[in-house]
């Protein structure tokens, strides 16, 4: 097996594959990030079967907590298969901070926090902002530490989405990005490397200060959302809440009442940035 | 009428938040998200069985709860609601 | 140590692993995440030097059993408040029994669904007391379930509907059509009921079924799991009684479990205890198929496993069932 390793954020990885193509692919885009002696987790890219390897090469996603139903891809698309294994390894077994589906960046060392189904826009808004002014933390999971409220860096690669794509590449012309793969089970996908600052500071954690649940596709508008709601939302929004425990609920808790929450409904990038740069001067 | 017994109180914690109360049982690790009046009946069970009848009288001291026989049969289901989600146990009833 | 032995000799010798480098810790965390014994090193191997990162992936392990143990109880006692009316004896099996009674076998462990037994005569009243409860059929499907109630020692599994969590409702410990048959009347009836009203199988029966279930029920996936339990189940009740072993030979006799419980004993010796004797060749079989796993965390050895994978089939159903059993799938794809 081929092997790559790579650090993202507090977490590790080992990843394992039959075929070394995705692996070089990684190594390109991960160029930058640290190399971990121990790791976290093992993700495993291995043939349905031996046939498998050669003929119209098929590839599972195997590692230390896996889906008893998750279908295998086309082995062209490896890469999407380690970072969907990348993303299962941390919803699944990461207990040391809680886990919040949602984006994050920073700024003067205050950390906004976005989530929301996907097609919110919460990944595309946070690379945007991570291009114009703002340090980008995460485009797919905010890790809150429960001790000390603090949101923890986790900048993996930005995962683009069929429009998103073209988008990006206009706005962010310096930016690195990995193969175009088209017809994978989400549509169209390009994962884009985070802005250097990004990865330079990926340790450095923030104070959350503000909570956005944007909705992609609505006249703008912005609405204020009581701390039950908010509390609602974001256990569903969590894959390790209820296995925190009360560590957990303090941490929840805490987030809910501290930090402020907004419904952002927007039609643009510019727009959506607008409502952000205006909710946070009005915040701070 | 069915004697009822709360969760110890520190087997809890509860946490106001707006016109919601959470709730957090520490055995179960379960975070329940309560309305009123379901806050006011924990606390008033104490730590004894009680009645739906026995709470209806301690609630109507700080509490408008109008007609005693629709307050009870108010009262009597929140209770079983809450032995439902394992809040509250079903002790026994005095008349069976 | 290229396979699975890696993990059996740390769990054996905590100390040994002093020796490992930073592969040989990566190797056995991923081989115990595949065994599902992550929980159980973590506990076992507390206190021991190790790297920070290695240590924090333990903490996890143990913050995540925590969680494992105490939604298992929960469980139980949701089951014992649905069936509060029912007079019979409700026996809480493995993971959860081992937990509840605070025994070795339950530190760390990984627990799934809720497994319990009750009097096969009284499996209807259980079925309705649990379906009023919350908990609902895991799938409708005339043939699976016909297929569970004539043949299997189980109903079919229910799953609860806003706990998200199955249960398994046992009348027997093997499959109907398994040869051995254990006298499973006689382990509910000899159950000890405990302060909080549930019951677990005496010690004797307790190893007995543990034995049962790793050798007769299954293709011994998971088996390092299970012979740890049975290693600590044997350590922990014979401290405890001088007469457990004589217990034990007559209890596996009575259930015709003799073999697999003899088998059960020399492997704990042969793999966590201290045993000195060469296996023997039958036991040699088994030892390769337990350790079949590698430090990637993957099954080697197919050959074998497909071996027990035959042979597991066989010990549940007789060729003719299984033959009609697997054309009713096919023809359903």
């Amino acid at each position: 097996m081929h092997e790559f390793r790579v650090t993202v954020g507090p977490a590790s990885f080992r990843l394992l594959s039959q075929w070394a193509r995705p692996l070089d692919q990684m190594r390109a885009l991960y160029a930058d990030y640290p190399t971990p002696e121990i790791v976290d987790y093992t993700v495993r890219l291995e043939a349905t079967s031996l046939l498998r390897r050669f003929i119209r090469p098929s590839a599972a996603i195997n590692g230390d907590y896996m889906l008893p139903d998750a279908a295998p891809l086309p082995a062209d698309q490896g890469l999407l298969g380690l970072e969907m294994g990348m993303n299962l390894q941390m919803a699944l077994g990461w207990r040391r901070q809680m886990i919040l589906h949602a984006s994050a960046v920073e700024r003067d060392g205050k950390a906004l926090i976005m989530t929301g189904e996907s097609g919110s826009g919460k990944s595309t808004l946070s690379a945007l902002l991570g291009i114009n002014g703002w340090r980008f933390m995460g485009d797919e999971f905010a890790l809150i530490d429960p001790a000390s409220g603090e949101a923890v860096p986790y900048p993996r690669l930005i995962s683009l989405k069929n429009e998103a794509i073209a988008a990006m590449q206009e706005s962010a012309q310096e930016a690195k990005f990995g193969p175009l793969m088209k017809g994978t089970p989400k549509g169209d996908i390009r994962h884009m490397v985070p802005p250097r600052e990004a990865i330079a500071k990926m340790t450095e954690r923030a104070k959350p200060v503000l909570l956005l649940f944007p909705r992609f596709g609505h006249e703008g508008a912005i609405r204020d959302m009581p701390p039950s709601e908010t509390f609602m939302r974001l256990t569903q929004a969590s894959t390790n809440y209820v296995a925190l425990g009360e560590a957990g609920f303090e941490a929840m808790t805490k987030f809910v009442q501290d930090v402020p929450a907004r419904a952002v409904d927007y039609r643009s990038g510019e727009e959506a940035m607008e409502l952000v740069e205006k909710l946070w001067e009005e915040l701070s | 009428m069915p004697l009822f017994r709360a969760e110890a109180a520190d087997a809890l914690i509860t946490r106001p938040l707006d016109a919601m109360t959470l709730i957090y049982q520490r055995r179960s690790g379960i975070t329940h998200m309560v309305a009123e009046p379901i806050p006011e009946i924990l606390s008033a069970m104490g730590s004894e069985a009680v009645t739906a009848k026995l709470l209806v009288a301690r609630l109507a001291k700080n509490f408008d709860l109008g007609p005693q026989k629709q307050a009870e049969a108010i009262v009597a289901d929140r209770l079983q609601e809450l032995a439902d989600l394992g809040l509250v146990e079903q002790v026994g009833s005095p008349d069976a | 140590m290229k396979d699975g032995r890696l993990l059996v000799t740390a769990l054996r010798d905590p100390a040994s692993t002093a020796a490992l480098d930073a592969d040989g810790w990566i190797a056995l965390l991923t081989m115990a995440r595949a065994e599902q014994l992550i929980g159980t090193l973590a506990f076992r191997l507390e206190g021991q030097p190790m790297p920070d990162g290695i240590a924090a992936i333990f903490e996890d392990a143990r913050t995540n059993a925590d969680y494992q143990r105490k939604t298992a109880l929960w469980e139980a006692d949701a089951a014992r408040r649905a069936l509060a009316s029912y007079q019979g004896k409700v026996v809480q099996m493995k993971g959860t029994a081992y937990v509840a009674e605070d025994l070795q076998a339950g530190i760390g462990r990984s627990i799934g669904d809720l497994d319990i037994m009750v009097e096969e005569d009284d499996l209807r009243e259980v079925e309705k007391l649990l379906l009023a409860a919350g908990w609902e059929w895991v799938k409708e499907d005339e043939y699976d379930d016909a297929y569970y109630r004539d043949h299997m020692h189980e109903l079919p599994p229910l799953i609860h509907k806003t706990r998200d969590r199955m249960i398994d409702v046992h009348h027997t410990i093997l499959p109907k059509t398994a040869k051995p048959t254990p006298d499973a009347k006689a382990m509910l009836g000899n159950g000890i009921i405990g302060s909080d009203g549930l019951a677990v199988f005496t010690p004797a029966d307790m190893v007995c079924h543990s034995a049962a279930h790793l050798f007769a029920d299954g293709d011994l996936a998971g088996g390092l799991r299970n012979l740890w339990d049975i290693y600590c189940l044997l350590m922990e009740f014979s401290r405890g009684s001088d007469s457990f072993h004589a217990e034990l030979q007559s209890r596996a006799q009575h259930h015709q479990l003799e073999p697999a419980v003899s088998r059960a004993i020399r492997l704990t010796g042969h793999l966590y205890g201290d045993s000195k004797a060469p296996p023997n060749i039958t036991d040699r079989f088994y030892i390769r198929r337990l350790t079949a796993r590698n430090g990637c965390g993957q099954q080697t050895r197919k050959f074998t496993r497909f071996a027990f994978y035959v042979r597991s089939h066989l010990l549940r159903m007789p060729p003719m069932m299984l033959a009609k059993h697997l054309w009713t799938k096919w023809r359903k794809g």
